[in-house]
């Protein structure tokens, strides 16, 4: 399989427009065993429902997107053999073969959803983080289609018993618990580590030298996902919940360079206008008497 | 718990999981431990982040191999062959041969230079078999392979009834002076025994058997190599893979073998971790629910015709060996009868040791199974089990639950066990219908941990306290109090009963303070007599060592002795951690020792291997033992003691003897007693599969696995080609053994929401599946369906030429609940490891094939 080596931006590699004091993750997706103790953690502090169900054959991951309910959701990538469909014995450091992450809402510095939101129900806490209010969502859903990751969603039950509330709702970065001085329930149970919370300034400069450390021990595509580099480009300027990935971002379907889709509302009417006028001349020219 | 108690004195894990973090080699072999044990895995992590390399062997590459170095494939139940053929490597290797550090290690702490009986005979000269070996019984006389000039050891165990411990009493009787060369060149001593009996272990017959490359299997020789002797140590974790085969116990003792070759026992970041499953399944072979073992791993009285313990001084006879810890039996055991009879146990009554119950049959789990069919047995409980899906041949099993007069089944659900009757697969198949089965089923709610006080012990022999967060509701209750009630009821009904059945029960004391509207039983109440006390004025003992044979003293269970030291002291409450021992962290069986053997982490002299791995050494000025654990060794004993002749107990051991429950305080390379099958672990293949044996065609099998053959329990011959494929059962991180606590959980039923069974790319397109069809999967036990899960994680292998597929199949999944799917255990055969009666889980046959069974019992159609 091809990789594509995601070349270092000196000057954007490892930096975040994170504001003074911002509260996060940083996902270590090397230290990740698969065992879902963060979705499980989460969906019990948050009292969420059980999903839609079924068994996917997709690897060990059954539950297959973020979703309104699912606010944690490990992904599970078997890239097993080589081309040549060997299978592997040495292997690279740190989860090699068989790749898993644990998703999560990435609280970007500039919020797609939070810039969509037309009643103001999404907001911006005192950690930093990206938060709905319930009881001000109208369940309009235009945050859905502008999250560059496809995180927030509305809930819309289940298409059988479970009857959803039509509202949105995402990771709320444990505002509750944070507010009590505790560490969100995802970050609390991860036996390894791999999920870590606190500063984002703190956690991007361990970042730094986890991926100085991996690249040492030969694992060359270890970079961080969210800072201004990868994956909090396009006007997002960094992700509060962040990465270490050791693949292309492609490979665990996150965008490798995001956009805010505000940053295309200009140029797409600038284009609509431009249209406009073309077709505007171009009926005059064909309408007009001789 | 035989492979590491016939070697090395005990029966449980000798390292920690914390130590791990010090290794500098981590080998996971029988274990998927990253799935099965995540929250201990965080140690392995930890290690890795320091620059340990990680090893993974397994059939299957699974969440552990993501996380690992080398990954070894190699075909299911034949990790006993890739042990030996480490051992031949290792101890044929330069590094071995030129590095004193090695035959140091060796030579003082384990049986090495030991001479043996000039009559043994092992299967290099037996063509698979050892000397003794009585065809007809499936047995084995074991005079000859005791250590040269002892006396005969006594009669055979003949029963089908066997110790899930060594007996000491086998291990005990030292009279002569051992005969020793400590050059190891006699070729009657221990060392060249193991060198001949490995010698055609080689890469190349690895290779055969297992279907590892032979460079890979270098490779994984290599680095243990590396990673072993002064500044280095190898830790192996290991786990039910290991266990469940017909040859468990002696792929244990074959890797305690080979830590013991390597010096890595006794050692931070080395030993053994055996990786005990459920969350107090330590405790429950402690304190046991076993039938062939009193608390602390005593073994039971027996009442066969060849073995008859009649008195107390009889069962000394036959169970007290005269040297090493074991010594002090006849202290553990009277202080266990006067805990249970109280009052009525006096010296002149042996102190109500005629009320015990005797072993006059095989009464483990698996022969229950036919004795509920043959309606010998007519009454159970099952208190979180689940035996409808989680034991072998379920089919036989729910056959035997239906011809019950009488069932209970405690649980949090109304789990397979208790549905059985009305929801079983031949329920809904027509086969059977309720109305015919005539037990009485009584399904009683349970309290869950975080309902009831208690503690669990871990695999490590940590107890932790669990406090009781709040009441359980309704009629829910706890075990304690269960036991506890249904107890006091059967004295009072008992009472002034004069036959010795009625007498068993009314001698019980039974009291214990309760509170609560309840009744509940004060937990802390039973610690105290598990700790022990003094008769006379009720005050509690410090340890063990406290404890007298004359009923002045009283203990529940002699190696927890300790754990309440004095009043409103828990220990297993403790909740202070360091970053070495911490020693202050619950309380860890025996005497709080974190590391066992660990005299052997310093040299002969005392002084610590290297500064790096220093642990526990002597203080000459002190005059004891001092580091960063409890001693595992008498604290004052100098390293240069020399025993006295017709010394007994510990002094009967030199200063440089660690494995303190042997009977020579060495670590027993060669186990001249306490096994059923043989001194030195031997390649076997599994009772089911599809090649012969490439060391030893004439016996392919283990000579004395414990074999079931009944026209409901069929085995598969070898090479049956109607059953071509290896199949292993398994766990998954999302549920829990049989399913009762996790499949009726949405948030974790969601995770894993059916069934599946793993197969190659290569099996898959052979047999035209795709990734998600249903298949059907069958054995002469029974059939099952389930769906495909398509993955390059599954390999085939060459063996012996000829390309071998392996299947994999979590055994999970049931009929009741969220998460549903066809049951494993239909497939598998009653089948024992004849030392621990541990059934043959991890490797037997099958057949595969696309498509459902006949009639479908999954009551939706889909996954």
């Amino acid at each position: 399989m091809s990789t594509k080596v995601i070349r270092d931006q000196p000057g954007r590699t490892g930096t975040t427009g994170a504001r003074p004091g911002a509260m996060g993750f940083l996902t270590d997706t090397t230290l990740c065993i698969g065992c879902k103790a963060c979705e499980v953690a989460c969906k019990q502090w948050n009292q969420l429902p059980m999903d839609e169900f079924g068994f996917t054959g997709y690897s060990y991951d059954n539950t297959g997107d973020l979703s309104g309910t699912t606010w944690r959701h490990v992904a599970f990538i078997e890239r097993i053999s080589d081309s040549e469909g060997r299978r592997p014995t040495s292997m690279r450091a740190f989860q090699s073969n068989w790749l898993m992450m644990s998703d999560v809402c990435k609280h970007c510095v500039n919020a797609g959803c939070m810039e969509a939101c037309p009643t103001g129900a999404i907001i911006r806490t005192e950690f930093d983080t990206v938060v709905v209010q319930q009881d001000v969502c109208n369940g309009c859903g235009y945050c859905v289609p502008a999250c560059p990751f496809g995180v927030i969603a509305l809930d819309l039950g289940d298409g059988r018993a479970r009857v959803g509330d039509h509202k949105a709702h995402k990771c709320t970065l444990c505002y509750d618990r944070l507010r009590d001085g505790l560490e969100p329930a995802c970050a609390k149970a991860c036996p390894t580590d791999s999920i870590q919370f606190g500063l984002v300034e703190d956690l991007m400069d361990r970042a730094k030298q986890r991926v100085a450390d991996l690249r040492a021990q030969g694992v060359e595509e270890a970079h961080i996902y969210g800072d201004r580099a990868v994956g909090g480009t396009g006007g997002i300027d960094g992700l509060n919940a962040f990465f270490i990935l050791t693949a292309p971002p492609e490979v665990y379907n996150l965008p490798a360079q995001p956009e805010l889709p505000q940053r295309k509302t200009i140029p797409a009417s600038v284009s609509t206008a431009l249209a406009a006028v073309a077709f505007a001349v171009g009926a005059i020219l064909s309408l007009r008497r001789k | 718990m035989p492979g590491l108690g016939a070697r090395l004195g005990r029966g449980g894990a000798t390292t920690t999981l914390q130590s791990l973090a010090d290794s500098d080699c981590i080998v996971i072999m029988g274990s998927n431990m990253a799935e099965n044990h995540p929250v201990g895995f965080r140690f392995v992590v930890r290690a890795k982040t320091r620059g340990a390399t990680v090893i993974h062997v397994d059939p299957r590459f699974s969440r552990t191999s993501a996380l690992a170095d080398l990954y070894v494939p190699l075909r299911a139940g034949t990790d006993l062959a890739v042990l030996g053929g480490l051992i031949n490597y290792v101890i044929n290797s330069e590094r071995w041969n030129t590095d004193p550090f090695f035959k140091e290690y060796v030579t003082h702490y384990t049986n090495a230079s030991v001479i043996i009986n000039p009559e043994y005979q092992g299967p290099e000269d037996l063509g698979g078999i050892f000397s003794g070996y009585i065809p007809e019984e499936r047995r084995y006389e074991t005079d000859t392979w005791q250590y040269a000039g002892q006396d005969e050891r006594p009669a055979a165990s003949e029963d089908k009834a066997q110790t899930a411990e060594p007996r000491p009493e086998y291990i005990g009787r030292l009279d002569e002076p051992v005969r020793r060369d400590p050059t190891l060149q006699d070729p009657n001593c221990v060392f060249q025994i193991v060198k001949r009996h490995y010698a055609r272990y080689t890469p190349e017959m690895v290779e055969r058997i297992s279907g590892i490359p032979q460079d890979v299997f270098i490779r994984l020789a290599e680095t243990i190599l590396e990673n072993s002797g002064r500044d280095r140590t190898t830790a192996f974790c290991y786990a039910v893979a290991w266990t469940q085969h017909t040859n468990g116990t002696q792929t244990i003792g074959a890797c305690a073998l080979l830590q013991l070759l390597l010096g890595n026992i006794g050692r931070p970041g080395g030993g053994i971790l055996a990786l005990r499953g459920h969350a107090t399944i330590q405790g429950s072979t402690d304190i046991p629910t076993l039938y062939n073992l009193l608390p602390g791993y005593l073994p039971m009285p027996m009442a066969t015709a060849l073995e008859r313990d009649e008195s107390l001084d009889a069962y000394l006879r036959r169970n007290r060996p005269m040297t090493g810890a074991w010594y002090n039996t006849p202290a553990y055991l009277v202080s266990l009868l006067k805990a249970w009879y109280g009052d009525a146990a006096t010296p002149e009554n042996d102190f109500c040791y005629d009320l015990v119950p005797k072993i006059g049959g095989d009464a483990s789990f698996q022969a229950m199974i036919p004795m509920m069919k043959d309606g010998i047995m007519k009454g159970l409980f099952v208190m979180g089990m689940n035996p409808a899906v989680g034991g072998q041949n379920a089919i036989l099993a729910r056959e035997g639950l239906a011809n019950l007069d009488w069932l209970v089944v405690r649980d949090v659900h109304e789990i397979e066990t208790a549905a059985f009757w009305w929801d079983a697969p031949e329920v809904r198949a027509g086969k059977v219908r309720p109305q015919d089965i005539k037990t009485e089923v009584f399904l009683l709610p349970a309290a869950l941990p975080g309902e009831k006080e208690g503690s669990f012990t871990n695999t490590q022999r940590l107890v932790q306290w669990h406090d009781k967060a709040i009441d359980p509701p309704d009629d829910v209750r706890s075990e304690v109090w269960f036991v506890y009630h249904l107890g006091r009821r059967l004295k009072e009904l008992y009472q002034g009963d004069d036959t010795p059945k009625g007498r068993q029960i009314a001698a019980l004391t039974w009291e214990y303070p309760t509170e609560g509207p309840h009744d509940e039983p004060v937990v802390e109440a039973i610690v105290r007599e598990i700790n022990g006390y003094t008769v006379a004025d009720g005050r509690l003992v410090p340890d063990y060592t406290a404890l007298r044979d004359d009923g002045s003293t009283a203990c529940g269970c002699w190696i927890y002795s300790g754990i309440m030291p004095e009043e409103g002291r828990n220990r297993a409450k403790d909740r202070r951690g360091d970053e070495r021992a911490s020693l202050e962290w619950g309380y860890s069986w025996p005497r709080n020792v974190r590391l066992l053997y660990n005299r052997a982490s310093a040299d002969p002299q005392g002084r610590p291997w290297s500064e790096r791995k220093k642990w526990v050494w002597w203080d000459e000025k002190e005059g004891r033992w001092t580091g960063y654990d409890t001693p595992d060794f008498p604290v004052t004993k100098p390293p240069d003691y020399v025993p006295p002749p017709g010394a007994v107990g510990l002094d009967a051991h030199p200063g440089d003897a660690p494995f303190v429950n042997m009977a020579d305080g060495r670590g027993w390379l060669f186990a001249a007693s306490g096994l059923r099958d043989g001194p030195l672990p031997t390649h076997y293949e599994p009772w089911e599969t599809p090649v012969g044996n490439a060391l030893y065609p004439e016996h392919p099998r283990s000579p004395a696995a414990n074999l079931l053959e009944r026209p409901d329990n069929r085995y598969h011959e070898i090479g049956d080609p109607r059953f071509p494929y290896v199949i292993t059962t398994y766990r998954l991180t999302e549920h829990h053994t049989a399913g009762g606590m996790s499949r009726f959980v949405p948030w974790l039923a969601e995770l894993q929401p059916h069934g599946f069974v793993e197969i190659s790319p290569e099996l898959a397109e052979e047999l035209g599946i795709n990734n998600g069809d249903w298949v059907v999967i069958s054995t002469l036990r029974g059939e099952t369906e389930s769906r495909a899960l398509v993955t390059e994680r599954l390999q085939p292998l060459v063996i012996n030429g000829k390309k071998i597929h392996q299947v994999g199949m979590p055994w999970h999944f049931g009929y009741s609940g969220i998460a549903k799917g066809g049951i494993a255990n239909d497939l598998s055969a009653l089948v024992e490891d004849p030392n621990s009666r541990i059934h043959e889980a991890k490797a037997f046959t099958c057949n595969l094939r696309k498509g459902r069974l006949t009639r479908s019992t999954d009551e939706e159609g889909r996954g």
